[in-house]
């Protein structure tokens, strides 16, 4: 069937609708997990508060996140007379654009993935590097104080969670010898999952993930008692909803990149007869939703930072750690002779 | 075919963003066309197979440069109608330069060639650039034969680093820093102190 849909045009437009099929098939999924993990981070905080969360549309509230959807659908855009017009539109759009672009090279299972480029790790930190630029547009076309102070605080945080972000992918790539982040799993299924090796990494990663997508206790760039709510004060309606959607996919994202460098990605945690025989992008799924979790528990405990703090956490602590680990790294690479791809 | 036209693509839009980055009246509309002008040179890199430059292009200068220039920019307290008032008066003396620049360029580029002795100094990567990911060719270029050189533009940054925070960094009286080790410190026996107080006597 498949072949003979093939044979009946020419190949390049063929290979371009695979690739839309493709694309569809990630973001499809994505979609639905960004409306079901704001269903979970309301029942998962209303469990940690004794609360019941959203019970009442569908069994368990489950036609919850379809109801918010519908509800921000129809409202109106309203676009503020102050606002500088074209800006202020292309914000949201850029946030959610760049919060699915990024899923192109993302491996679920092994080979399962849309552009198995070279350079992943480096797209995915470009990629992710650019999500402040949603933010501060936002921030400074509203023409409104709080979401202006909410977008320099999210681009001076950003900015300065990246660099350690940074030296932590260096000493995973030290580890790894590649860029791709096929060869990234398939290197841990070598030798161990590098949370073992890379302990604290993975828990500065996990943090500053947290910062890079300005989730609590991080979430100065809309810290409701400060700042009303921070850079998307002005926006209503689909334009609000474009920066909720690209907000929830880059928590999923960061937990993505968390499972791919740390946690094995597809791999099943023992690779004996109960567990491998469970597809590898249920193992990936499930991974992922572990993290998320843990960025749903840490909301639900701790307090906001106060904007100094996250700075000395930022530059002072994990900075020079993540640099005393790259050397350390390095070093024992080089000492014990374990170096990938030598010669 | 298509590579040509997406190359023209890239091409034409990063020429036509440059043009907007002095055109534009809002400062930060320049800041965001500069945006564009470097991703279109990241997509020129990317026809070119140099997909590693591409991707530090991005991560260098639009995820940080651009940001601390928007940052800056949003900032500025300057009236930017004010500033091209004299715009048309200047305007012949500037193009007279921008010519003579020009000109110059010219000169020096239709002129450029290596000295021989230079030509043989110029390294290739071990294996074929073709056989190994760009990566990996850049890399052993870098840390093998020019690492030197590499140590050396690294130590200028550090310098410049160095010197820009020496700069602006003011020491002021009078700020209360938070010490986490003190306050971590603290235990009960040392800050709380448990009076009896005499009726009607006070402390």
């Amino acid at each position: 069937m498949v072949d003979m849909l093939a044979g009946l045009m020419p190949p390049e437009i063929w290979r371009l609708i695979v690739i839309v099929v493709q694309i569809l098939a990630i973001v499809l999924p994505l979609l639905i997990a960004v409306a079901y993990l704001t269903y979970a981070e309301r029942k998962v905080i209303g469990a940690i508060q004794l609360r019941k969360g959203p019970n009442v549309v569908g069994p368990f509230g489950l036609l919850q996140p379809l109801a918010d959807g519908v509800k921000l659908f129809l409202k109106e855009t309203i676009l503020p007379t102050g606002a500088n017009k074209a800006v202020f539109i292309i914000a949201p759009m850029l946030t959610f654009f760049l919060a699915l672009i990024a899923w192109a090279v993302i491996p679920f299972d092994q080979g399962w993935v849309l552009a198995d480029i070279n350079v992943g790790i480096l797209y995915l930190f470009a990629i992710s590097s650019l999500g402040v630029y949603g933010i501060i547009m936002s921030g400074r076309a509203s023409n409104s104080k709080y979401a202006f102070l909410g977008g320099l605080r999210s681009a001076a945080q950003m900015v300065s969670y990246e660099v350690s972000i940074g030296f932590v992918l260096v000493s995973v790539l030290l580890t790894v010898g590649s860029l791709n982040l096929s060869d990234v799993v398939l290197r841990q299924k070598e030798t161990m999952w590098f949370v073992i090796p890379h302990l604290p990494m993975f828990f500065i990663f996990l943090i500053s993930a947290l910062a890079e997508t300005n989730r609590a206790p991080f979430d100065l760039p809309e810290a409701e008692s400060e700042l009303v709510a921070g850079y998307n004060v002005e926006y209503s309606a689909m334009t609000f909803a474009l920066f909720f959607l690209g907000e929830y996919a880059n928590m999923i994202l960061m937990s993505g990149m968390t499972v791919i460098l740390f946690l094995g990605g597809w791999l099943p945690p023992f690779d004996v007869a109960p567990f491998n025989w469970v597809p590898g992008i249920i193992w990936f799924a499930l991974k992922i939703c572990a993290v998320l979790f843990v960025f749903l528990w840490v909301r639900a405990t701790f307090p906001r930072y106060r904007y100094d703090q996250l700075m000395r956490l930022g530059w002072k602590v994990f900075l020079p750690f993540s640099l005393f680990w790259l050397v350390l790294t390095s070093g024992v690479l080089v000492a014990f002779g374990w170096l990938p791809n030598q010669g | 075919m298509i590579a040509a036209l997406i190359f023209y693509m890239f091409a034409g839009l990063a020429v036509a963003a440059g043009v907007m980055v002095i055109s534009a009246r809002n400062p930060v509309h320049s800041v965001l066309f500069l945006i564009l002008a470097f991703f279109n040179a990241a997509g020129l890199f990317l026809l070119l197979g140099a997909e590693f430059l591409a991707m530090v292009l991005v991560v260098v200068y639009v995820g940080a440069v651009a940001v601390l220039f928007l940052f800056v920019v949003m900032m500025l307290d300057i009236n930017f109608l004010k500033l091209r008032e004299g715009v048309a008066q200047y305007l012949p003396i500037g193009a007279v330069i921008g010519l003579v620049l020009v000109v110059e360029l010219g000169v020096i580029f239709g002129g450029w060639a290596f000295a021989p002795d230079v030509e043989a100094l110029i390294r290739a990567p071990a294996p074929a650039a073709d056989q190994i990911t760009n990566t990996e060719a850049l890399g052993r270029l870098l840390y093998t034969d020019y690492a030197y050189l590499f140590q050396a533009s690294g130590l200028i940054l550090l310098v410049a680093m160095v010197g820009s925070i020496l700069l602006t960094h003011r020491r002021r009286p009078g700020v209360r820093k938070q010490v986490i080790a003190d306050q971590i410190a603290r235990t009960a026996k040392n800050s709380v102190e448990i009076v009896k107080v005499p009726t009607g006597g006070g402390i």
